[in-house]
C-alpha cells in the first residue's frame, strides 16, 4: 500500500475525532467505534511486518512530501527495523487498553476513547518521522492527551501528577528543540538523515547531546529525573498507565536510538559511562526503592523505572565494547555490542508487554475494591484463581524468569555489558535478585495466604472481557520469551546500519 | 532631499483611509438620530465600511508609491498591515458586539471609536513622516482612552482609562521628544530623508550622540506601545480595568500598528543604528519574556493573567528585531499574526461566558466549562496550548521562527532563556486547562452566543489549529514584506 503509514498516522486520529463527535451520552456506540477503529489500525499495522523487507537496512514505506517549505522541512516518513516493532507495540496496545476500559470508564466516555485513539496516531508519528521537527512535533504533541487522560480519569491527586508530567517533560524537551535549530542553521534541514551527516565538533556534540539527554532521560525516565513517573503512574486510570508504561517511556529510548547515537556520536561515547552509571543506579537503587512500597501502581512505576535502565545500559555499554579505529575496522567484540543494543530494543518490546500486563492486574484488583494498596489485600487467589494464574506469570516475568520475554532482553543486555566490564554485568545482575524480590513479595502478600478481609472474600474472578485481554498479553510475553528470533531478525541490519554511525566520528579533522 | 509632489491622482492610494474617515464621518451622523431601536444598524454599518474598506486595501496590495508630499506610504508592509488590521478588528467587533449586548453598553459610539482607532492605525501603517506616525498614533490613542471608559460606572474602567491615558501621554511626550532630537541631527521629519541622513559613517561623533538619545526615546515610546518591560506597568490595569471587548480590541490590533510604528521608525528610518536599537531590544525583550512569566503565575483574574501573558509575547516579538535581519523581522511580523489570532480567540471564549450584569473574568468561573460547553472548552484549550508553544498549533511555530533567527544570529543564550520562561509560562496555561477540564463544574455555568459569534469563533479557533499544521505560506508572506 502507498501510504501506509499515513494511515496508521491519521486514522486514528480521525477516529478519536469521530468519537468525539458521536459524543459522550452514546456510551455503547462510541466503545465499538473506537474498538473498530483500533482493530483495523492493528491489523493494518500487521501489514507493516509483513510487509517489511529484513535483508536491508534502509528506511521502508517511506513517505515524502513537502510540509513547511519555508524551513525546508517535509512531511517525510518511514521505518525501519527499530521503529516499525514499536509501532506494533503502540498499536497493540492501544486495543488493550480500549477493550480494558469497556466498562470501566462510565463518565465521559467518548472523550477518554478519542484521547487514546489520538494519542496512537501521534505516537506512530513519533515512531515513524524522519524529519526533526515532525518528530519535535509529534513528541510534544503526545504530551497533551496524555495530560487530559491523568488529569481527567485520575485518582485523588491527579491535578498535580498531570501538571507535573506535561511541565517535566516539557522543559526536558524545549532544549531539544534549540539543538536542533542550532544543527538547522548549520545544515540548512531538519532531515534526520542530513542530521546523521552534519560534521559536528566535540563541544557542539556535547551541548547537543545534553540537550537530547534531558529530553529523553526524562521520557525514559533515568535516573536522577524520574520523580515524575511514580506520580502520574498512580494517579493516572489504569489505561492511562498502560500507554504510559507501554509506549511512552520507550519513545525516551527511541530517542537516544534514532537521535542521540547517529546524531552526536562523538559526544555519546563521550559521556557514555555517565549514563551507564545512571542507567546502573537506576537499576539497582530504583529497584530497591520498589522494595518498599505501599501501593501497588507505585511499586511497579519503579520496578518499571529499574527495567527501563537496562535499555539506556545496553545502548551506552557499546561504546566499551566496541571503537572503530583509523581505518574504519572496528575494534573488539561487536558481538557483544550487538547483544547490547538488540537487547535493549527487545527489552522495550518486552517492558511493554510486561508493564502493560501488571498495571492491568492492578487495574483488574483496583476496579473491585478501588484500593491500590498492597495491605488491602491477601490471598486473593481463594476468590479468584484464574485471574491469580495470569498475575503470578507476568510478576514471574517481570522478575526475568527464563521462558518469558522479560529475561530475553535483560540476558542479552547482562551478556554484552559483560563484554565491556564485568562489574557492569554484575550489577544490572543484580536485579534479577532485586526484581524477583519486590514481585513475589508483592504476589506473596496480595495473593497468597489467607483472605485477609470479608472484601476479599467477595471478589469474583475476571470476566471474559479481563480474561482476552490478559491472555493476549501473556501469550505475547511467552512467546517472545521463547522464540524471540523473528523479533531479532526483522531489527538486525537497522541495529548494523546504527552501531556503524555510532562509531563513526562526526568531527572534521583539520584539513 | 528628495523632491515631493501633490498629485490629485495620488488620493487612489490613500483610498482605504479617505474611505473609512467618510464612512466614520456618515456613520456618526446617522447615529445621532437612529432612536434606540435600531442600535444594531450602526453596528451593521460599521461592519459594512469596514469590508468595503479592507476590499480596497486588498486592492492596493502589490502596489507601492510615496505620496502627499513624502508624508504618506504605500508599500508592501502598508497594505498588508492594513488588511490585517480590517480583518482582525472585524473578528473584534463580532466578539464584542454580543459583549455590550449582554452587558447594555450597545452604543453606536462604541463601534465609531473603534472605526477611528482603526483610521489612526492604518495611518501608522502608511506614515512616511514622523509627523504622520505621530497623527496616526494619536487618533488611535484617543480612541482607546475614550473606549476603554465607555463603562463609565464602573469604577475600575475609570480607573483605567485615566491610568492609560496619564501613561500614554507621557510615552507620547518622550516619544516627541525623541523625534525632535532626530529632526534636529537630520533636519527632515520624512523617514526617507531621516535614513539618507543618518549614515554612521557621514556622521560626526555628536550627531551621533545626539541621535542615539532620539533613538532612545524612540524605543521607549514604541516600547510603551507595545507593553513591553519596563513599560509595562499600565498593561495588568488596563486589561483588568476595560471592559473584555474593549481588552480584546486593546490586546490584539494595536499591537500590528505598534509593529508598524517600530518598523517605520527603526528599520526604515534608524536603519543604520541597527545596533544601537537592537541592544536595547534584547534587554527589553528578554525582561518583557520573563517577567511576563513569572508574574502571571499568581494572577486568580484571567484577563490580568493575559496581560501578563501578552507582555511575555510582546518579548518574544521584540526578540525578532534584535537579529538584525529581513528573515528576524518577518518572524516577529509571523509571531505578531498568530498572537493576535490566539488572543482574539481568547478572549472570544471569555466573552461567551458572560451573563447580564456578571463579568466572567476571574479564572474560577471557567471551572467545569468542558462538561458545560465541550466546544468553546476544546477551543479555549487550543488557544492556551499554543499560547504556551506546544505543537501542533501556531503559537509553536511562531516561537520556532523566532528562535530560529535568534539563534542563527549567534544569540543561542538569548533562545535558552527564551524557551525556559516559556515552559515556567506553560504553568498558567496549564492552570486554565486544569480549571476547565480537571476541576468539577459550577451550578450554575452556562454559555450564551449568538451564532455570528458562535460561528467566527470556531472558524478562529480552527484556523489556530490549521495554520499550525500548514503555516508556511504566511511565514513565506511575513518575510517577503520586507
Amino acid at each position: 500500500m502507498e501510504s501506509l503509514l499515513s494511515l496508521l498516522i491519521w486514522m486514528p486520529i480521525f477516529g478519536g475525532i469521530a468519537t468525539l463527535v458521536i459524543g459522550n451520552n452514546r456510551k455503547s456506540i462510541v466503545r465499538w467505534v473506537s474498538l473498530v477503529f483500533a482493530l483495523v489500525v492493528f491489523a493494518l499495522s500487521l501489514k507493516l511486518w509483513t510487509g517489511f523487507d529484513s535483508s536491508i537496512a534502509a528506511m521502508q514505506f517511506v513517505e515524502k512530501t513537502p510540509w513547511i517549505s519555508y524551513f525546508n522541512i517535509n512531511y517525510h516518513i518511514g521505518v525501519d527495523g527499530i521503529s516499525m516493532p514499536l509501532i506494533i507495540l503502540t498499536t497493540f496496545s492501544t486495543v488493550i487498553v480500549i477493550v480494558a476500559g469497556w466498562e470501566v470508564i462510565k463518565s465521559r466516555v467518548a472523550e477518554y476513547m478519542a484521547a487514546f485513539l489520538i494519542m496512537e496516531g501521534v505516537i506512530i508519528g513519533v515512531f515513524s518521522s524522519l524529519d526533526a521537527i515532525l518528530f519535535y512535533v509529534f513528541w510534544e504533541a503526545s504530551l497533551i492527551p496524555m495530560l487530559l487522560i491523568v488529569g481527567i480519569w485520575g485518582g485523588q491527586n491527579r491535578v498535580y501528577a498531570a501538571i507535573k508530567f506535561f511541565l517535566y517533560t516539557f522543559l526536558g524537551s524545549v532544549f531539544m528543540l534549540i539543538s536542533l535549530i542550532y544543527m538547522y542553521n548549520q545544515g540548512d534541514s531538519f532531515s534526520l538523515s542530513s542530521l546523521n551527516a552534519l560534521p559536528l565538533s566535540l563541544t557542539e556534540q556535547s551541548w547537543i547531546f545534553w540537550a537530547f539527554f534531558l529530553a529523553f532521560a526524562v521520557k525514559v525516565p533515568m535516573f536522577p529525573v524520574h520523580t515524575w513517573l511514580p506520580d502520574a503512574h498512580v494517579q493516572a486510570p489504569t489505561g492511562g498507565s498502560v500507554i504510559l508504561a507501554a509506549i511512552m517511556l520507550k519513545m525516551g529510548g527511541y530517542g537516544f536510538f534514532r537521535l542521540s547515537l547517529p546524531i552526536t556520536p562523538d559526544a555519546s561515547s563521550e559521556f557514555a559511562s555517565i549514563v551507564i552509571a545512571l542507567s546502573l543506579i537506576a537499576i539497582v537503587y530504583i529497584g530497591f526503592v520498589a522494595l518498599v512500597q505501599r501501593d501497588m501502581k507505585k511499586l511497579i512505576a519503579y520496578s518499571s523505572i529499574s527495567h527501563m535502565g537496562f535499555v539506556t545500559l545496553g545502548l551506552f555499554a557499546l561504546f566499551s565494547i566496541v571503537e572503530m579505529n583509523s581505518d574504519g575496522q572496528i575494534i573488539g567484540s561487536i558481538e557483544g555490542a550487538y547483544l547490547g543494543l538488540e537487547g535493549a530494543m527487545i527489552q522495550m518490546i518486552s517492558h511493554g508487554f510486561i508493564s502493560a500486563a501488571m498495571f492491568l492486574v492492578v487495574g483488574v484488583l483496583y476496579d473491585r475494591l478501588h484500593s491500590r494498596e498492597i495491605s488491602s489485600y491477601g490471598g486473593v487467589i481463594n476468590s479468584m484463581p484464574k485471574f491469580t494464574g495470569f498475575a503470578v506469570l507476568f510478576a514471574l516475568a517481570n522478575a526475568g524468569l527464563p521462558g518469558t520475554s522479560g529475561f530475553v532482553g535483560e540476558f542479552m543486555v547482562i551478556l554484552g555489558s559483560l563484554q565491556a566490564n564485568f562489574w557492569f554485568a554484575f550489577l544490572a545482575a543484580m536485579t534479577l535478585i532485586v526484581g524477583a524480590a519486590y514481585t513475589l513479595w508483592m504476589v506473596k502478600r496480595v495473593f497468597w495466604g489467607p483472605i485477609v478481609n470479608s472484601d476479599v472474600a467477595t471478589l469474583s474472578d475476571i470476566n471474559a472481557r479481563e480474561l482476552c485481554v490478559l491472555a493476549s498479553l501473556a501469550f505475547l510475553v511467552l512467546l517472545l520469551g521463547v522464540y524471540p528470533q523473528p523479533l531479532v531478525e526483522v531489527m538486525h541490519l537497522s541495529i548494523v546500519n546504527l552501531l556503524e554511525q555510532a562509531l563513526t566520528t562526526k568531527i572534521m579533522s583539520p584539513l | 532631499m528628495i523632491d515631493y509632489q501633490f498629485n490629485i491622482a495620488d488620493l487612489c492610494f490613500a483610498l482605504p483611509e479617505l474611505f473609512l474617515l467618510g464612512a466614520i464621518s456618515v456613520i456618526l451622523l446617522l447615529d445621532l438620530f437612529l432612536s434606540d431601536r435600531f442600535q444594531n444598524l450602526t453596528y451593521y454599518l460599521s461592519i459594512a465600511a469596514l469590508a468595503i474598506t479592507g476590499f480596497l486595501a486588498v486592492d492596493l496590495v502589490g502596489m507601492s508609491s510615496v505620496i502627499f508630499y513624502g508624508t504618506f506610504v504605500l508599500d508592501s508592509i502598508a497594505s498588508s498591515f492594513k488588511v490585517f488590521i480590517v480583518g482582525f478588528t472585524i473578528v473584534a467587533m463580532i466578539y464584542s458586539r454580543f459583549y455590550l449586548s449582554v452587558h447594555g453598553l450597545l452604543k453606536g459610539e462604541y463601534f465609531i471609536l473603534v472605526l477611528l482607532s482603526v483610521l489612526g492605525m492604518m495611518v501608522m501603517a502608511s506614515a512616511h513622516s514622523l509627523l504622520t506616525i505621530y497623527l496616526g498614533l494619536e487618533i488611535m490613542s484617543l480612541s482607546l482612552y475614550t473606549l476603554i471608559a465607555m463603562a463609565r460606572d464602573r469604577a475600575v474602567a475609570v480607573e483605567a482609562a485615566l491610568k492609560y491615558f496619564v501613561l500614554g501621554a507621557i510615552a507620547s511626550g518622550l516619544l516627541l521628544y525623541g523625534m525632535s532630537m532626530i529632526y534636529g541631527v537630520t533636519g527632515s521629519l520624512n523617514i526617507a530623508d531621516i535614513a539618507s541622513f543618518a549614515m554612521i559613517s557621514n556622521l560626526i561623533s555628536e550627531q551621533i550622540l545626539i541621535l542615539n538619545f532620539g533613538l532612545v526615546f524612540l524605543v521607549i515610546g514604541v516600547a510603551f506601545k507595545f507593553g513591553a518591560v519596563p513599560f509595562h506597568m499600565w498593561v495588568p490595569d488596563v486589561y483588568h480595568g476595560a471592559p473584555t471587548s474593549v481588552t480584546m480590541f486593546l490586546s490584539t490590533v494595536p499591537k500590528i500598528a505598534a509593529t508598524a510604528m517600530l518598523v517605520r521608525l527603526l528599520i526604515d528610518g534608524l536603519g543604520e543604528f541597527q545596533a544601537y536599537w537592537a541592544d536595547l531590544f534584547m534587554i527589553l525583550g528578554i525582561l518583557s519574556i520573563a517577567i511576563g512569566a513569572v508574574v502571571a503565575l499568581l494572577q486568580t483574574n484571567i484577563k490580568r493573567m493575559l496581560a501578563y501573558s501578552t507582555i511575555s509575547h510582546v518579548g518574544f516579538v521584540l526578540l525578532g528585531f534584535v537579529t538584525g535581519m529581513v528573515e528576524g523581522y518577518g518572524a516577529a511580523v509571523f509571531y505578531v499574526l498568530a498572537y493576535v489570532l490566539m488572543s482574539l480567540a481568547a478572549f472570544g471564549c471569555i466573552i461567551t461566558l458572560n451573563k447580564k450584569g456578571y463579568e466572567s473574568d476571574k479564572i474560577s468561573d471557567f471551572r467545569g466549562l468542558s462538561k458545560s460547553s465541550p466546544w468553546f472548552a476544546l477551543i479555549l484549550l487550543i488557544v492556551m496550548l499554543s499560547m504556551a508553544g506546544v505543537p501542533p498549533f501556531i503559537g509553536f511555530y511562531s516561537k520556532l521562527f523566532i528562535l530560529q533567527q535568534v539563534v542563527s544570529a549567534g544569540y543561542v543564550y538569548l533562545a535558552i532563556a527564551a524557551v525556559v520562561f516559556a515552559v515556567i509560562s506553560a504553568y498558567y496555561y496549564l492552570q486554565i486547562i486544569k480549571t476547565m477540564y480537571f476541576d468539577e463544574p459550577q451550578k450554575d455555568i452556562k454559555v450564551s452566543t449568538s451564532i455570528d459569534m458562535h460561528l467566527v469563533l470556531s472558524i478562529n479557533g480552527i484556523l489556530i489549529f490549521v495554520l499550525g499544521l500548514m503555516p508556511s505560506y504566511w511565514m513565506e508572506l511575513a518575510v517577503s514584506l520586507f
